[in-house]
């Protein structure tokens, strides 16, 4: 963790503006939603973030409902929303409802993804899903200490090149990478880091053509509708919520 | 508007048809796919065999066939052995300082400012007392047992009590989450009743809402060890009367959780059949608890939550048990009225009028139950020591109050039905309440209320009849 050390030390790095609000939440100038699967730590990186003591526990499912803290840095304010732990954005338990309409509806303007470092290939599961939904995605690669301990190197560049985000290294626990995170999701925020995740999920063959007539048909009747392909398939899969958004249009960015 | 997405769905349903019910399926798997793509990519793993041993280790005992159980009620029996041990002093501090101290202070403070006695008897004998009572007797033991959890919790202990428990939720056709659920209950039902959100299948979650009651809850923990201290240890040799108490307190709440697994199977036998839904069940890695921050934020989010709903709902129940006790109808007051009315009743379950009157003053919280008997009972049988009508009040030692409950009539059996009402009987107020906005539905709430309640009669019904035949 020697480069987030050197991190804190960095003039570009602007330790003395960042203020941990709490529950003051008020008027902020950007959203920012906590996702992740349960046990990542999401909430111990809520309360660095935050300055609260959420509490956190060691079991999945702790967190059922989204508690919500706030901090400020760059005199900029920022609102930080904790979502429930969840595996996936497909089933339709309330806690990933929670999760997923929030990301939807919600409309954050960065969605930071907390995984755990040493079980990736699972976590990444739940990334891809989002990266589906939204753009403005940091991946916090949380329990850095843990994949340590058991000998699991992570190649940050190639895993940020691959999703087309960026990546952070976090250890959350002992505050490592936090500064770092923050800056991270001020230039995501602000512009300064333009994601571009590549178009990752790759469509069985077989369904390519139904999600495709049904693009093209939201483009017609929607064609200020975000993340069509998504849409789609949800659509396809019968998702109430989902019809009942397009009918109210609070899917359609003002 | 409304149009257009019609048209939209309706297109939607048509190639549904096309493409068939494996759709979702496919999609995962592609998923997954990709994932596995991107993480072979970018991690490496050194020395692959070492990864996780030790938990693994660790995992195969805890979640073991043979260990497994006992170990978990080894960990249960040590953090109440804990608390027991370690609540006694500061409550009896605390007593002595709420009670013995401040009381009389407030008294000639009102005596002196000239109060009218029915406004020092309400808000000083009635509210002041009601609040200093819970304080004492909840503070301390929360104090304990909640950092304890909380750090059973950190380490990573809970999941592995649901793995174990698992099989035997299926069995009943329950959900085996509900494991986390039933844990979280022994702190507090009503945050059992919300930790369901974590069940996906909305007839799993119901079962596992109604059934949160039979964890004992912390209310009620102090209760069960206060009438075991006092008639269960005193059956056997001084020596053993404290392996005795706790063995029976264990023994109760191990008996809250067969009832639970008997009435999650009756419930999916009946009203609420329907097929068992499989999860993962991911076990952690085991992490070393940081004990100061559990005991801070244990003590913030747990101990004082709690204590604060205690406050709130044992103040005006304080004032309810001083209203009934001082107002006179006829020539007896309110609560001779209800006592003589429910003695029948209670004499048939092994309990009296009393104790159903002191359940029915407590329904907004468990807390006050011991505090009401003993103060219904000095009124009652008309014994001195009290401090006044119907006014709540400890006694300096378990001694004494065992005088005053056997001057009431009751008897090992009473005291035997008392823990098993006590873990058999509503929920508390805030519980019922949190059951009606979790299921949005009277119905299931009603239930859920009043299916242990009836359980409780037979149970105690039972007993009693047994008991007298010996």
């Amino acid at each position: 963790m020697e480069n987030h050390k050197a991190c804190e030390n960095c003039h570009h790095f602007n330790a003395q503006s960042l203020q941990k609000l709490g529950v003051k939440v008020g008027e902020a100038d950007y959203i920012i939603a906590l996702a992740g699967n349960p046990n990542t730590g999401k909430s111990t990186v809520f309360n660095a973030l935050t300055g609260l003591r959420q509490h956190t526990g060691n079991w999945p499912g702790k967190t059922v409902i989204r508690a919500e803290g706030a901090y400020a840095y760059n005199d900029k304010k920022y609102k930080l929303v904790d979502l429930p732990g969840t595996y996936s954005l497909l089933s339709t338990s309330e806690d990933e409802e929670v999760a997923r309409n929030f990301i939807l509806f919600g409309k954050p303007d960065v969605t930071v993804v907390v995984v755990d470092a040493s079980r990736l290939e699972r976590n990444l599961n739940l990334v891809l899903q989002i990266l589906e939904i939204t753009d403005k995605v940091v991946l916090c690669l949380n329990l850095m200490d843990e994949a340590k301990r058991n000998n699991i190197s992570i190649d940050q560049r190639t895993l940020s090149r691959d999703l087309g985000i960026p990546v952070v290294a976090t250890s959350a626990r002992y505050k490592e990478g936090i500064q770092e995170l923050i800056q991270t999701i001020e230039e995501v925020a602000n512009g300064t880091i333009k994601c571009k995740p590549n178009q990752l999920i790759n469509i069985p063959e077989n369904i390519k053509t139904a999600v495709e007539k049904l693009v093209i048909e939201l483009e017609k009747q929607f064609p200020k509708l975000p993340n069509k392909i998504w849409i789609a398939m949800r659509l396809l899969q019968g998702d109430q919520r989902i019809i009942k958004a397009l009918e109210s249009g609070e899917l359609i960015e003002e | 508007m409304n149009n257009k997405v019609e048209n939209i769905v309706e297109l939607a349903n048509d190639l549904r048809w096309q493409i068939g019910d494996e759709f979702h399926d496919h999609l995962t798997e592609s998923i997954y796919a990709d994932a596995a793509k991107i993480a072979e990519a970018s991690v490496t793993t050194e020395n692959s065999k070492s990864r996780f041993r030790l938990d693994a280790k660790i995992d195969k005992i805890v979640t073991g066939k043979i260990w497994g159980f006992p170990i978990m009620f080894l960990i249960l029996g040590l953090v109440l052995w804990i608390t027991i041990i370690g609540a006694n002093y500061p409550s009896s501090m605390l007593a002595t300082l709420l009670l013995d101290n401040i009381h009389p202070v407030l008294k000639s403070f009102a005596a002196g400012i000239g109060m009218p006695w029915w406004l020092d008897g309400l808000l000083i004998d009635g509210v002041y007392l009601a609040l200093a009572w819970v304080i004492a007797v909840m503070l301390p033991p929360m104090a304990i047992f909640f950092p304890l959890f909380t750090m059973l919790e950190d380490f990573g202990y809970l999941p592995r009590v649901a793995f174990n428990m698992d099989y035997l939720f299926k069995r009943t056709g329950a959900h085996g989450k509900q494991a986390l659920t039933m844990s979280m209950g022994f702190g507090c039902n009503a945050a059992g009743v919300v930790a369901t959100r974590i069940i996906d299948s909305p007839r799993e979650r119901l079962i596992a809402i109604i059934t949160n009651n039979f964890s004992l809850c912390n209310g009620r923990w102090p209760t069960q060890i206060l009438i075991a201290t006092i008639f269960i240890g005193a059956v056997v040799p001084s020596s053993l009367s404290g392996f005795m108490s706790v063995s029976a307190v264990i023994g109760i709440a191990i008996l809250g959780i067969g009832f639970m697994f008997l009435s999650s199977w009756l419930l999916t036998k009946t009203v609420l059949k329907g097929e068992v839904s499989t999860f993962n069940l991911e076990l952690p890695p085991y992490r070393p608890p940081r004990i100061w921050k559990t005991i801070y934020t244990s003590l913030i989010d747990r101990t004082l939550i709690v204590l604060w709903r205690a406050i709130v709902f044992a103040a005006p129940a304080g004032a309810v048990i001083w209203l009934i006790s001082n107002i006179s109808i006829g020539d007896q007051s309110i609560a001779a009225w209800i006592i003589n009315a429910l003695d029948g009743f209670g004499w048939l379950i092994g309990l009296n009028g009393v104790i159903l009157l002191a359940y029915i003053v407590a329904i907004p919280a468990n807390e006050i139950v011991i505090p009401t008997i003993l103060m219904l009972t000095v009124l009652f049988t008309g014994i001195t020591g009290g401090e006044g009508a119907g006014v709540m009040f400890e006694l300096d030692s378990a001694n004494e109050t065992a005088n005053i409950l056997k001057a009431g009539g009751w008897t090992l059996l009473t005291a035997v039905n008392v823990m098993l009402f006590s873990l058999l009987h509503n929920p508390c107020s805030t519980t019922i309440y949190t059951i009606y906005k979790e299921t949005k539905s009277v119905k299931w709430t009603v239930i859920a209320s009043l299916m242990p309640l009836l359980m409780g009669f037979v149970v105690t019904f039972l007993v009693a009849q047994v008991w007298r035949i010996f």
